[in-house]
């Protein structure tokens, strides 16, 4: 004897669902013990409704499921069917026959409503059925009518798959479960192949990729990758998912074997022909593109970054960076301010965290540190210009934050820092409204 | 000699000819810095398409960062630039600053940054980009010493360099430098501004510039000023002011250590 457990109930039911994939795209939960299956122009693939359906079942009662299915023309109607007998297939128009005899509990609506129609004798889905409407609504409501509605087929119910429908997909069953990397690379090189075939067709590139593989034992693994450009050849897509399957922290674990892989485009862009001039430049940046795509795919496109400029003042945001596999375009075309003719006023490293130094009390408060000591070594100073004051953005934050005054500072040894004092004198007050004197700190180093 | 004689000699030296442009006279464009006598020490400039490395110690690591992004510079010739580095670097020694590389006269719209969390995955992200020849040069920075950079792994980045011909940048701060197969080996450390009067302004980049090592030619130590509106290296005599602190600026006690286990 077990607790119940719904949250590893739901995962199981999860679990199977993505198995379910495999016949069809569309898979919905329907929770707590029921999946939807949309299998609209797909039984065909698998030798019709009947042989479908046995093979379903048959997979899920060897891992020991108990299984109740059934076929018909809304999910609700086969839902209601499945949950008194097992296997019936209802051909196209005969819901309202197929479930009149079935007891009132199949719909699955709320015991209230079933007692009280117990209660006025009412004992099948038939029985309900031959009452008017109206007066079935008046008395439980205008939900339960769309459910009688829905399981005699006089209305759709529409389900909510759990993945959106991708664009195009590819896929590769084997008769064999296949387990050696070999095979899985030049699998999904064929299958890159053709899936690039078919949307060459219609004029389209892929952005987002998908590869499922399918294990014998039920378990399925996702890879995804994404592009930049949308991408048109069938040796980048293959590239790409070399990249991805090699630097995967928990590498592709074949089992027993796979005995489907698929491949599909979650999301597509039209391609617009390019005419190639003759100085390449074109043909540049979309090897450029290619490179950031295979990077990207290893390491993660938040750690390949290109830059946009951000009008602001405060120095750390002056500048914005962002992944550069969706921004590159934009980033080459940005319009970056004009360099003034002077030395540099902006250093060239700048911490993100400004970094805190030890100043000895300054003679003049107003001053620029003589001497002061960052990371335990100490500095004297031997140019400074300044203060260059910034206020920060009072509109963004509540709180008022310090004014700062930045220095351009050369020690002795030719180093040169920007510092920034945080506040005014006086500015800063603790607890008991005293002036507090403010603190230093290094923000960057110049070249 | 008979017909066939002489075309078989005339076979044998064709493959010798190719045997030997490929090791030794084997001659790479070279882009010239602008500072006349280190151009002169490279036999022209900084070879494209080879491996070139600049060390620093952790203190002067602004100063490298502004030197090989000079040289990128003059190497890519308005194509990209790839700056790729260690996630530990960026703690140390700060991020870079696009208002900053402005000032210097770079565009910030040809760099693309990688951040790399381990050595390993930036060796092989640079070896990746080195194959790319849409770029202009690739930057790889790093903090510290680190196993990695044996020899096997800067013969790779070299070959992987010399067959697209993309210049490779390795940015050493805080490393010692080892054996390599680097084409050029610099150390850097800041230098001093030159002495102004109270009206002027301050703060060019000025490079002590140490080249420790050069396959083609002699070693040396100059005093670089980078031009930010030319975009070059120059002399500081060249400049307007008088250079009287440059000599004593050349700090021959720092580097010893550095030195010693370069050769």
């Amino acid at each position: 004897m077990f607790d119940a457990d719904p949250v590893a109930d739901t995962q199981v039911l999860t679990d199977i669902a993505d198995w379910c994939d495999r016949f069809t795209p569309l898979v919905a939960l329907d929770l707590p013990h029921g999946l939807f299956l949309d299998i609209t122009g797909c039984a065909h693939l698998f030798g019709g409704e009947a042989a479908l359906m046995e093979q379903l079942c048959a997979a899920l009662s060897r891992q020991g499921f108990i299984v109740s299915a059934a076929i018909a023309g809304t999910s609700t109607c086969a839902r209601t069917l499945s949950r008194y007998v097992h296997g019936r297939i209802v051909a196209a128009g005969e819901e309202a026959k197929a479930v009149t005899s079935l007891p009132l509990f199949t719909l699955g609506a709320d015991e209230a409503i079933i007692r009280g129609l117990r209660r006025a004798g009412l004992k099948t889905i038939g029985d309900v059925a031959s009452r008017s409407r109206p007066e079935i609504t008046a008395r439980f409501g205008a939900e339960f009518t769309t459910l009688l509605e829905q399981a005699l087929g006089q209305s759709d119910a529409p389900i909510s798959p759990r993945k959106p429908l991708p664009d195009y997909i590819v896929e590769q069953r084997f008769a064999e479960p296949i387990a050696t990397d070999g095979v899985i690379t030049l699998t999904l090189a064929k299958l890159a192949r053709t899936l690039i075939d078919a949307m060459d067709r219609q004029g389209k590139g892929a952005r987002r990729l998908e590869a499922a593989f399918f294990r014998t034992d039920g378990a399925v693994r996702v890879i995804t990758a994404e592009t930049g450009l949308p991408v048109t050849k069938g040796e980048v897509i293959d590239r790409l998912f070399r990249e991805r399957l090699d630097a995967i922290a928990d590498p592709l674990d074949p089992g027993f074997g796979f005995d489907m892989i698929r491949l599909s485009a979650s999301r597509t862009e039209i391609v617009v022909q390019q005419q190639r001039d003759l100085d390449a430049n074109v043909h540049a940046n979309d090897e450029l593109a290619d490179l950031i795509d295979r990077i990207a795919a290893r390491i993660g496109s938040r750690r390949v970054l290109v830059y946009l400029p951000v009008e602001s003042h405060i120095p750390e945001r002056a500048m914005l960076g962002v992944p550069a596999q969706h921004h590159l375009a934009a980033a080459m075309q940005a319009a970056w301010p004009v360099r003034e003719d002077e030395p540099p006023l902006r250093p060239l490293r700048l911490f993100e965290q400004p970094e805190l130094i030890d100043v000895p009390l300054a003679e003049f408060p107003d001053k620029p540190p003589k001497k002061f000591t960052w990371r335990r070594v100490s500095h004297n100073v031997v140019h400074v210009e300044g203060p260059e004051r910034v206020s920060m953005e009072w509109w963004r934050s509540q709180e008022a934050k310090p004014t700062r005054d930045y220095f351009r500072v050369e020690d002795e040894a030719g180093q040169r820092f920007w510092l920034f004092r945080d506040g005014l004198y006086g500015e800063i007050r603790d607890a008991d409204d005293q002036a507090v004197s403010p603190q230093w700190f290094v923000h960057g180093l110049f070249a | 000699m008979t017909g066939a004689r002489m075309t078989t000699l005339a076979q044998l030296r064709g493959s010798i000819e190719r045997i030997e442009t490929h090791s030794d006279t084997y001659a790479p464009d070279r882009v010239s810095l602008g500072h006349a006598e280190a151009d002169a020490a490279l036999q022209g400039g900084l070879a494209r398409g080879t491996m070139h490395e600049v060390f620093a110690e952790g203190r002067h690591s602004a100063a490298a960062t502004g030197f090989v992004a000079g040289l990128a510079h003059r190497v890519s010739a308005k194509r990209p630039l790839l700056w790729i580095r260690q996630d530990f670097s960026e703690r140390e020694c700060g991020a870079l600053a696009m208002s900053g590389w402005r000032e210097l006269g770079l565009d910030p719209r040809l760099l693309v940054t990688v951040r790399a969390p381990d050595v390993e995955t930036a060796l092989r992200t640079t070896a990746d980009a080195l194959a790319c020849d849409a770029l202009g040069s690739v930057v790889l920075e790093t903090w510290g010493d680190s196993k990695q950079f044996d020899l096997v792994a800067s013969r790779k980045l070299t070959l992987a360099a010399r067959g697209s011909g993309v210049t490779c940048l390795l940015l050493r701060t805080a490393g010692v430098p080892v054996s390599s197969t680097a084409e050029t080996r610099w150390i850097i450390r800041s230098a001093h501004s030159p002495p102004f009067r109270p009206w002027q302004s301050w703060g060019v980049p000025m490079l002590d510039v140490q080249l420790v090592r050069n396959r083609h030619g002699p070693n040396g130590q100059w005093i670089m000023e980078w031009k930010c509106d030319e975009c070059v290296f120059r002399d500081t005599s060249a400049h307007p002011q008088p250079v009287a602190a440059a000599p004593a600026n050349r700090s021959h006690q720092t580097s010893a250590r550095a030195q010693r286990r370069a050769s």
